[in-house]
């Protein structure tokens, strides 16, 4: 008998349903409250949820939404690098970033955070301002730059989750479980960049706005109680897209690639460019770099 | 059959003397259920709406109630600690005062542990973290592991007192044999609940004011100023109210024992503030945000005041040998502690900590009507919890 057959008719007998153990307790489980941890759901179990995702979602919005899980392609190791010479601080990027991944309108969740910065204390973080007026930028004696997930090699917010609900993907990618959560912040604790937001009411996308097209470790509707993060649009790029932030981006401060192919964009960035990463002495390796072009 | 028997008449008994009271307590019970129930429906509402009803937000991830599951995990483990000094000096009310921090300690951590089930955003996923069911992180995650030695330390202490009161209720003498191992175990466990409980903040290299390896000594000797005050209040109500015989000589041992603790505490306290003053870095702005405020931003200035003027003043209470053996500056001195110490650690340790936040800001929070009525409602469960236990322990302690 496997783990997750035990631990499902555990489950069973605690709820109380006779029942549907007598039937196999399949229906039970595929509901929130009993899903497994994405990591240890079979094939099978899979499928059945995201199609439980897809109706539950589509009925929802009223359109077809479509949950995949595209797993990460081999040999492919994802990096960033933003050229802060050519940021102007116009927050395309953040509402492009909205839009495209589900991110809640009202309570207002924004995985990218452009902050604005006075030229004459460089990169500091003490005097930087989240809430500048973007119709004005760029202004004088100021300059811009956009901080998301850096998606780290050495991640602490993976490591400080007591359920491990968060982990790195094999194509880099830290990726959130949703429906594993259990919304105690440790992670938001832990992350020296901000990233991570929690859906401290319940999320609302207008039905018109929302995305269809989503990935269950990404992009998908989240419940409230949960965090929440940018993951380099996975729904995107392991089809071969560009993240959105990279696609709206109206000066061409964004470029993304794969790190292990010699004659990937990003590649040509970190050889032929100096680049920096935020926070070093962190040690968390991000796998996000800030240059000057 | 027959322990089956006893079994059933010693749940009798603890029925009766739950029943059984004076007006005093039945008011002091009904007070309770007007706050648990106030926290109750508070708390309904924040499950159904979500932790939007705190004031908590992303700059500022956690507040009020971790910073009260901090504070009572350091009594529980104060409680308990307090068992070694019983031993080295021999005092004649051991096993009295065993059995009340035991059962102090009980009640702290549960309310611990519903303070923090009230801070998750998905308390209907609690069971995530309960191994084989779910998927408890270790080794790496600290938070992982102070769910362990926090359930561990519940569940040894509640033996350790079910055991004792057992026994006595059947009129045998406690099996040393068992009973003193698991005290004894009980206090590096003690030790062990608040060192981890420390090092989950320790653990959090982006947060640099709680990254400082002073910390879970910092905890330790806070906890050890705030869990005895409370002890020693409690020991001289039992002996009010009910036919308890406990010397005096015990505790004003227990107050020589507060003095050498508040000056670890103070001194501890002081070494933080010269590192962080003198060195004047940017990490000096948490300290700042403290103690003068940051930007405008004050909120948090004067409780932090009030908290270091009661620490600074119980602890000149407490060195003079004269104050601390008259039980009524002795008394003034332990109130003064405990505000001085769950201020400090109810805010002062949090809110702080993430003020300002990763990326510079500075996000003022306060606690929510809401977060108080649930903290209100947490503090009188335990408070009913540790009622319960002494109203229960009593008769069959003293008919011994
Ligand atoms: S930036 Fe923050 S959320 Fe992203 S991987 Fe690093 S620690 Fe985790
Ligand atoms: S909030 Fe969720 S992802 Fe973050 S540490 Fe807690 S359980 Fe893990």
């Amino acid at each position: 008998m496997s783990r997750d057959v035990t631990r499902r008719q555990f489950l069973c007998i605690v709820a109380g349903c006779a029942a549907a153990a007598a039937t196999g307790c399949s229906d039970f489980t595929h509901t929130a409250l009993f899903r497994d941890n994405f990591r240890d759901l079979s094939p099978a179990e899979l499928k059945d949820i995201l199609a439980d995702l897809e109706k539950k979602h589509s009925a929802t919005y009223g359109k077809q939404v479509t949950v995949g899980a595209t797993p990460a392609l081999d040999g492919v190791e994802f990096g960033y690098a933003l050229d802060l010479s050519r940021c102007i601080g116009c927050r395309r990027c953040v509402r492009g970033c909205v839009e495209e991944n589900n991110q809640s309108r009202d309570p207002q969740v924004q995985w990218i955070r452009v902050l604005e910065m006075d030229s004459e204390h460089g990169i500091n973080l003490e005097h930087s301002d989240p809430y500048y007026d973007a119709e004005k930028v760029p202004e004088d004696g100021k300059f811009y730059m956009p901080i998301a997930c850096q998606q780290c090699r050495n991640a602490p917010c993976v490591k400080s989750c007591p359920v491990g609900a968060t982990w790195q993907e094999p194509d880099g990618i830290v990726v959130i479980d949703y429906d594993w959560c259990i919304g105690c912040r440790c992670c938001m604790a832990s992350c020296p960049y901000g990233a991570r937001h929690f859906n401290w009411g319940r999320p609302s996308i207008p039905a018109d706005d929302m995305n269809p097209a989503t990935h269950y470790l990404g992009n998908r509707p989240r419940p409230k109680g949960v965090v929440e993060k940018c993951t380099f649009c996975v729904q995107r790029v392991r089809k071969g897209l560009y993240p959105k932030c990279v696609e709206v981006c109206p000066v061409g401060a964004r470029k993304f690639g794969n790190l292990l192919d010699p004659n990937s964009e990003i590649r040509y960035v970190l050889d032929n460019k100096r680049v920096v990463v935020l926070k070093s002495e962190q040690n968390t390796q991000p796998r996000f770099y800030y240059f000057f072009g | 059959m027959i322990i089956l028997g006893q079994i059933a008449a010693f749940i009798v008994q603890c029925g009766r003397s739950v029943l059984q009271g004076r007006t005093l307590y039945w008011a002091w019970l009904g007070f309770l259920a007007v706050i648990i129930t106030l926290g109750i429906v508070t708390y309904i509402h924040q499950f159904n709406v979500g932790l939007i009803s705190t004031r908590m937000r992303d700059q500022v991830s956690w507040g009020f109630y971790i910073g009260n599951f901090t504070f009572l995990v350091g009594v529980a483990a104060a409680a308990v600690m307090l068992v070694i000094p019983a031993y080295v000096y021999n005092w004649k009310p051991i096993k009295e005062v065993v059995i009340l921090g035991e059962m102090l300690a009980i009640s702290a951590i549960v309310m611990a542990e519903l303070f923090v089930t009230v801070d998750v955003g998905r308390p209907d996923r609690l069971w995530h973290l309960i191994p084989g069911l779910g998927t408890l992180n270790l080794p790496t995650s600290l938070l992982a592991w102070d769910v362990v030695a926090l359930s561990f330390y519940l569940l040894l202490n509640v033996a350790i007192v079910t055991y004792m009161l057992f026994s006595l209720h059947r009129g045998v003498k406690p099996n040393m044999a068992v009973f003193v191992p698991l005290v004894l175990i009980s206090i590096p466990a003690a030790i062990c609940i608040h060192t981890v409980t420390a090092f989950l903040y320790n653990g959090f290299p982006a947060r640099e004011f709680w990254n400082s390896a002073i910390l879970a000594p910092r905890f330790l000797a806070s906890a050890f100023c705030s869990g005895p005050a409370v002890l020693v209040v409690l020991m001289q109500s039992l002996r009010k109210f009910t036919r308890f015989d406990i010397p005096n000589e015990a505790i004003f041992k227990i107050a020589e024992l507060m003095a050498y603790a508040m000056f670890v505490n103070l001194f501890l306290l002081g070494a933080e503030v010269f590192k962080e003053y003198y060195s004047d870095t940017e990490h000096l702005n948490h300290m700042l945000y403290m103690f003068t405020g940051l930007e405008g931003s004050t909120a948090i200035v004067p409780w932090m005041w009030i908290s270091v003027f009661c620490s600074v003043a119980a602890f000149a209470i407490f060195l003079i040998p004269g104050a601390r053996t008259n039980i009524p500056t002795l008394n003034i001195g332990c109130v003064l502690i405990f505000i001085g110490v769950y201020l400090e650690k109810g805010m002062g340790l949090v809110i702080p900590g993430m003020t300002p936040d990763t990326l510079g800001e500075i996000y003022e929070y306060s606690p929510s009507g809401s977060e108080l009525l649930i903290s209100l409602g947490i503090l009188g469960l335990g408070s009913l919890i540790m009622t319960l236990l002494v109203k229960i322990s009593i008769p069959i302690m003293l008919d011994e």
